[in-house]
């Protein structure tokens, strides 16, 4: 599904080098979470992957299904099957929550050489995903995640990957500020995401949230490389004697 | 005091030969005659002015009509149920329009009212006007008291059900218009009037709004979409106790565009809104919103919100005001400006003032330009919104704290979509 090999990446506005090298290849229907300290590269490896501006790969390759991710603009990547889950989704004011879902969807299909969906049919079908995933029809009516808890701001972006039906859904710090309850929802929801067709990559500080959506493989990231992998044991290990001891251990 | 030379020059020249319309009632006479007088005391503007300083007047002032072609366009609000009134080249359309009459409205025009020697017009034409001259002058408005010679008066004295629709349409090239509207709400009445069109190549309009306490006025207009128009627009209005005027201005291009609100809250417990979206692609784009509130009572509201998006070298201007006098306490006064830069060419310029001479008030204001969030763009493209697109969400995300300020879903509804609509097209 997911191939990385040796991506090199810096800021494009310092020299500074952000990944050192990253090796990494997700399986279809795989499930495998990235744990790290802060600054290692996790989330500028999700960004690089979705396509934001500012980073420049001075290596390596990234492809989704044998096709290149990195000479892609952020909406083809989606279009192709590529999702990010926002460690902090942003508020639209003035534009509904259906009206950016219906936008989006339909921007795919069009990409993607499918007819476009009606607004009736749309409706149906959002509302569907939305009582699946115990996702109140109130917030589908609201503009994009104006005035929405943590929570329910992290629910929203399930909404989208539930919609959208993307084939690789990158999570970064999905269980950043929600609380124990918030936590298990999200988690429900993307656990009832999870098929043979569709794989995830979690990015995550803590393990706590990989209690809820158990992966299948675990990688430790720092200093830009991804230095060790492991079943999801290796995530307890993390929890139980931090990543100074882990790292000691790499070097 | 005595004019600098060169503005007077100018005055004379420009209005030499020019005479009061014929015709009218002796009151009318008398308040042209008197808007005559005065227009040649204070001059016309010029770009040395300082209320002037970002827009230059010339544009209005030049004694030929600049040509400006014609440009077919949907005169808007098609879907409201309204009373509709045409103007066309500045002038009532009877064929065009419905009948002038509906239930809780008194509705003639302006021309008839005027020749009338008893009309509760007489009291109030020119009034709010010269009133509202007193800190600064504005000359085109008394230009507009001079020399207006159609448009509508109105009179409501209950609740009335639909819109009044004033439409603006233009057939000739080089059409001049001076239209004034003038407007009484009674005590407890109610009445919206909406504007739209391009209604002449230059065009100056002048409403003078009257609200008598417990009244509400509801004004919402769409100007430009007319790459050559310009125009000059003034409301004057004055608000009784417990009444409410609220006025959104929807600018979607125009060449050249300064409206002046003039708002004086003088009953108490009194709220007035003004607000507006201006959206101007391109060098020849000019646009000015200048607001002067006075609050003249005690626990009255004012709020002004105006958003400007404005791309290809264009320019947006907002010279925003809040005076409170002495004694009018618990005055509630915001003031926002902003302005969403697309790209480096575009200009925006913010005069934001606050005078204040009571103690007991609450009053911010505050001004912004920025360009568009890029974080927000990533986002939007990241769930496969092409660029284009992603910025048009965007720019209505921009401009939705505005259109907030309508009260009626289906109005501010149908500007959104004439927004859209137009974002689509100057793609």
């Amino acid at each position: 599904m997911l191939k990385i090999k040796d991506l090199k990446v810096k800021l494009e506005e310092e020299d500074k080098q952000i990944l050192k090298g990253v090796d990494l290849e997700v399986g279809a229907g795989q499930v495998h979470a990235i744990m790290g300290p802060n600054g290692s590269g996790k989330s500028t490896l999700s960004y690089v992957l979705s396509g934001r501006d500012g980073y420049e790969v001075t290596e390596g390759s990234a492809s989704l299904e044998g096709v290149d991710l990195l000479d892609m603009e952020p909406e083809e990547r989606a279009a192709h099957g590529l999702f990010l889950a926002f460690q902090y989704p942003v508020e639209i004011p003035g534009v509904g929550n259906m009206t950016f879902l219906r936008t989006s969807y339909n921007a795919q299909r069009k990409a993607r050489g499918e007819p476009e969906v009606s607004a009736a049919d749309f409706l149906k079908l959002v509302r569907e995903k939305a009582k699946d995933l115990k996702i109140d029809a109130e917030m589908l009516k609201r503009p994009v995640n104006v005035g929405f808890s943590g929570g329910e701001k992290k629910r929203n972006e399930i909404l989208q990957m539930a919609v959208l039906e993307p084939k690789m859904c990158i999570l970064d710090e999905t269980d950043s500020g929600l609380d124990v309850d918030a936590m298990k929802l999200v988690s429900d929801g993307v656990n009832a995401l999870r098929s043979e067709g569709r794989s995830f990559l979690v990015i995550t500080h803590y393990q706590r949230l990989l209690d809820h959506i158990v992966p299948d493989v675990v990688h430790i990231m720092a200093n830009g490389r991804i230095v060790k992998s492991g079943g999801p044991e290796l995530a307890l290990e993390v929890e139980k004697n931090g990543y100074t001891d882990l790292m000691d251990e790499v070097q | 005091m005595a004019l600098p030379k060169a503005k007077s020059d100018a005055t004379e020249a420009r209005l030499s030969g020019m005479q009061i319309p014929e015709g009218g009632a002796s009151w009318t006479r008398a308040a042209r005659q008197d808007a005559l007088d005065r227009l040649t005391g204070m001059g016309l503007p010029y770009r040395r002015d300082e209320y002037w300083r970002f827009t230059n007047p010339a544009e209005f002032l030049t004694p030929e009509t600049p040509r400006a072609e014609i440009a077919l366009d949907a005169p808007g609000f098609e879907e409201t149920d309204v009373l509709r009134v045409v103007f066309t080249d500045g002038v009532f359309d009877e064929a065009a329009s419905d009948d002038l009459s509906q239930d809780g409205l008194e509705i003639e025009r302006f021309s008839d009212a005027v020749t009338k020697d008893i009309h509760w017009v007489k009291g109030l034409l020119g009034v709010l006007e010269t009133a509202g001259q007193d800190r600064v002058d504005r000359p085109l408005a008394t230009y507009n008291t001079a020399f207006a010679e159609d448009g509508l008066v109105l009179r409501a004295t209950g609740k009335v059900a639909k819109p009044v629709h004033v439409e603006y349409r233009r057939a000739d090239e080089q059409a001049e218009a001076v239209l004034r509207h003038m407007v009484r709400v009674e005590d407890g009445a109610e009445l919206t009037l909406l504007e739209s069109g391009v209604g002449a190549s230059r065009l100056n309009t002048g409403m003078e709004v009257d609200i008598a306490d417990r009244g509400a006025f509801h004004h919402v207009r769409m100007q430009g979409r007319d790459h050559e128009r310009r125009a000059a627009t003034h409301v004057f209005t004055r608000l009784g106790e417990e009444s409410t005027f609220k006025s959104f201005t929807l600018s979607l291009n125009g060449m050249m565009t300064r409206n002046e609100v003039i708002i004086t809250l003088k009953g108490d417990d009194a709220v007035a809104h003004v607000a507006g979206a201006a959206l101007g692609d391109g060098r020849d784009f000019h646009h000015d919103d200048t607001v002067f509130v006075t609050h003249d009572a005690v626990n009255c509201e004012s709020r002004q919100v105006f958003k400007k998006v404005l791309r290809n070298g264009a320019t947006g201007v907002f010279q925003g005001k809040i005076l409170v006098q002495p004694g009018a306490q618990k005055t509630d006064g915001y003031q926002i400006s902003q302005s969403l830069l697309l790209d480096e060419d575009a200009n925006f310029l913010a005069k934001p003032e606050l005078e204040i001479y009571a103690d007991d008030v609450q009053c911010s204001h505050g001004s912004t330009s920025g360009a568009i969030d890029e974080t927000a763009l990533f986002y939007l493209k990241s769930r496969g919104i092409p660029e284009d697109k992603a910025q048009d969400l965007l720019v209505l995300a921009f401009v939705a704290e505005a259109l907030a300020e309508i009260d009626d879903e289906g109005l501010a509804e149908t500007l959104r979509e004439q927004l859209a609509g137009w974002l689509e097209r100057r793609r």
